[in-house]
Formats: C-alpha cells, sequence, structure tokens
C-alpha cells in the first residue's frame, strides 16, 4: 500500500501488521455474532417462560462434550505454534492435523443433534427461540468449517517448506482465529444449552 | 516476535485444565435451580473462559496497548448496540 518494493521491508512489522489486520477481522467478527446476541437478549426479555421451556431439548451433555472438543482443539494450536518457534515444522503438521479432527468431531456432534432436532420437529421456524439456536449455531459452524480449510492450508505451506523458527505467520494468524471460533463457542454453550 | 515468558507449553497446558474445570462447574452449576442468578453465573464463568482464551492463548497478555486497543473496541461497541436495543425494547 505504501510502495515497499517487493518484499516486506522488515519482518519484525510485518508481523506486526498482519496481526492488526486479524484483530481487525475479528472486529467485525465481534459484532457480527453480537448483532445476534443482542437478538437473542430481546427476545429472551420478552419470552422468559417459552426460553426456559425450549432450552431444556437441547442436549446439554452433548454440548459440554463439544465444548471440550473446542478447547483441546485450542490447545493442539497453542502446541502446534509452539512446535514452529522452535523449528518443528512435522510437528506444527501434526497438532493443525489434530486440531482440524476435533473440528470434524465437533461438526459431526453438531450434525446429530440437528438430525434429531429435525426428527422431533424442531425447525428454524418452529419457535423464536430455535431461530436463534439454528442460526447462532450454523453461523458458528461454517467458521469451524471454514477454520478447517485456513489451517488445512497452512498445514500445505509448512509441507512446501514455508515455515521455519523465523517465519511462521500464516500459522500464528490461523490461531488467533481459530481461538476466537472457541470464544464465541464459550458464550454459546450456555447461553442455548444451560440457561434457556 | 519473540515471547518469552516461561514454558508456552506448560502455560497452555494450564490455561486448558482451568478451561476444563471452569466448563465442568458451569454444567454442574446449571442442574441447580438459582432462579436469576443461573444466569449471572454463566455469564460470569463464560467471561473467565472467554479472558482465559484471549489472554493467553491469543496472547493478548503480552501484547502492545495497540493491539490491546483493536481487540477491546469491537467489545464497546456491542455494548453500545446491546444498550441501545435494549432501553429501546424494554421502555416501548
Amino acid at each position: 500500500m505504501s510502495g515497499h518494493t517487493g518484499e516486506h521491508a522488515d519482518p519484525v512489522v510485518a508481523f506486526e501488521s498482519a496481526k492488526l489486520g486479524v484483530w481487525t477481522f475479528l472486529a467485525t467478527e465481534v459484532l457480527l455474532f453480537g448483532a445476534l446476541f443482542t437478538a437473542y437478549t430481546v427476545f429472551r426479555m420478552k419470552y422468559p417462560e417459552m426460553f426456559r421451556v425450549e432450552h431444556a431439548k437441547l442436549d446439554r451433555v452433548l454440548g459440554a462434550v463439544n465444548t471440550v472438543v473446542l478447547i483441546t482443539s485450542s490447545l493442539m494450536v497453542v502446541l502446534g505454534l509452539d512446535a514452529i518457534k522452535r523449528g518443528k515444522a512435522r510437528l506444527l503438521e501434526a497438532y493443525f492435523g489434530a486440531t482440524i479432527f476435533l473440528a470434524a468431531v465437533f461438526l459431526f456432534v453438531k450434525y446429530t443433534e440437528y438430525s434429531a432436532k429435525f426428527h422431533h420437529g424442531l425447525y428454524p421456524r418452529t419457535n423464536i427461540f430455535f431461530s436463534l439456536y439454528f442460526m447462532m449455531t450454523g453461523l458458528h459452524g461454517i467458521h469451524v468449517l471454514l477454520g478447517m480449510g485456513v489451517l488445512s492450508y497452512v498445514i500445505l505451506l509448512s509441507r512446501r517448506g514455508r515455515l521455519s523458527a523465523s517465519y511462521y505467520t500464516p500459522a500464528e494468524m490461523s490461531g488467533l482465529y481459530w481461538h476466537f471460533v472457541d470464544l464465541v463457542w464459550i458464550y454459546l454453550f450456555p447461553l442455548l444449552y444451560l440457561i434457556g | 516476535m519473540a515471547h518469552g515468558t516461561g514454558n508456552p507449553r506448560r502455560t497452555g497446558i494450564a490455561v486448558f485444565v482451568a478451561l476444563l474445570l471452569l466448563t465442568a462447574v458451569t454444567v454442574l452449576v446449571s442442574y441447580v435451580d438459582l432462579g436469576l442468578w443461573n444466569v449471572v453465573v454463566a455469564l460470569l464463568i463464560a467471561s473467565a473462559k472467554a479472558s482465559l482464551v484471549a489472554l493467553f492463548f491469543m496472547h493478548l497478555k503480552g501484547e502492545s496497548r495497540l493491539v490491546w486497543g483493536f481487540a477491546l473496541f469491537p467489545i464497546v461497541f456491542l455494548s453500545l448496540i446491546l444498550i441501545g436495543t435494549l432501553t429501546d425494547t424494554m421502555l416501548r
């Protein structure tokens, strides 16, 4: 933008700029999910009894299992980043691979939950609670799916030998995004499953 | 680029264990009827977990004030949206 010639002029500046870019993107994400959390709050205050009855139809054990799955996946990202900072590219690939596997487990559990809800005739149109449930968890699920893609790309970069102890920016940035996906679920789980 | 405070693996695992414990607590508390306090406890625990993730996993702890600014400004805007919307819908 400011007319650098070719490659990044200063690696530290480039790293810090990339970080600010990701945090800016995450700011828009906070507001995207924030609009839905606002809708949740408004309708919850308007229909407290309906939320109390409907939320009990969700399986809080499956919700808790998925919480543990995502927290574990975040730890894998932390360990993967630590590995590449020590120059261990193969270890980074293994840890990020584990993250992708756990993301798939998360989505599979979500799939069984959705199937059970549909089986019992609970659809997004059923009532405002389930509209919000499917909208919020669905949007979050799309983020999990995108995260799997981004992490796969980082593994690909690593396999091609592009990442090292001195350059691991893509791994760091994908990690920030993945932790955010975990963070959103940390709020979704109690709000939808535990305190309808 | 260096975040050279302590052993990152040990910190990561300690935060991970804390997150698991807080998850267990929030699930167990949800089986006890505390009335309105259920909401308060659940949100406090969720915010404690979110803070752990942001501070250690996203390593906000140790970041510059500029990054902190970028991280906090959407939360200010979200509060404005929430407060603005609720004052409208509740006073209608």
